[in-house]
């Protein structure tokens, strides 16, 4: 699996707080899906305030991704296996 | 609990350390980590390239630290239950800080302690909503009112868990 900034990922938001994302995500996307941290989506464990939430556009996959000195972007992602993977939670649910 | 290459088994402490653009940061890792070992405790740096090492360098010799672990890994190795610790010393002044904090508390059973410093503690601290001991001291560059906050409770803290 490739890793997540190596990827063609677009930015949404840029040094956001986690409740920017979590707001983003359920207001602009089609679906959405709340995981727990840790869920491991690519190649990364999610890292993020319970409930974080991933947002679906068809293939397209946006989630918030936090780095210590960066603090935490929310991307946008093309990759129809893992949004299929993500969706399936849902249907779990 | 882990077993050294003595033998004998010892706590152990994960210290996380957030970006180090906050001056304090380093210095009272290093204290911790003395205050840590003087209470029989191993501390783990896990942190960021930059944020080991500063502390490498400011610790040669080994006296406080001997382990170090990339902060990618460790959150790995708790998501999949490869590896946990006696406690987790999380510092945090921004709020990716307190999205680590929250993923750890998510993430092991043990308990999580929060040291909350940098200009705008309170608002960071007002952040923290899950359950956590929390130290938090308006320090930026200045490491006594944390260290003395640090003082405080720090025997508490590893006696009564």
């Amino acid at each position: 699996m490739a890793c997540v900034e190596s990827m063609n990922y677009e930015i949404l938001l840029r040094n956001a707080s986690f409740r920017e994302c979590r707001d983003y995500v359920r207001s602009h996307c089609a679906e959405y899906v709340d995981v727990s941290p840790g869920y491991r989506l690519f190649d990364m464990h999610m890292i993020g305030v319970p409930p974080i939430s991933i947002g679906l556009d068809g293939d397209t996959i946006v989630f918030p991704f936090t780095k210590p000195c960066y603090g935490t972007y929310l991307l946008k992602i093309e990759d129809r296996s893992e949004a299929e993977k993500v969706r399936a939670l849902k249907k779990r649910k | 609990m882990t077993t050294n290459p003595k033998g004998d088994e010892r706590k152990t402490a994960a210290l996380v350390l957030g970006c180090p653009q906050v001056p304090v940061q380093t210095g009272i890792a290093l204290y911790l980590s003395y205050s840590l070992k003087k209470e029989g405790i191993e501390p783990v740096i896990a942190g960021n390239r930059a944020a080991r090492a500063l502390i490498d360098i400011s610790d040669p010799s080994r006296h406080y630290v001997e382990k170090f672990l990339d902060l990618d890994l460790y959150i790995e190795l708790l998501a999949e239950k490869k590896q946990d610790f006696d406690y987790h010393f999380v510092f945090i002044h921004n709020d990716a800080g307190v999205s680590y904090a929250a993923t750890i508390q998510a993430l092991s059973p043990a308990p999580v302690i929060v040291l909350v410093y940098g200009e705008h503690f309170r608002e960071v601290s007002d952040m923290i909503e899950f359950p956590c001991e929390k130290i938090a001291a308006k320090a930026v560059h200045n490491p006594m009112p944390l260290r003395r906050k640090l003082d405080e409770v720090l025997p508490w803290l590893v006696s009564s868990q």
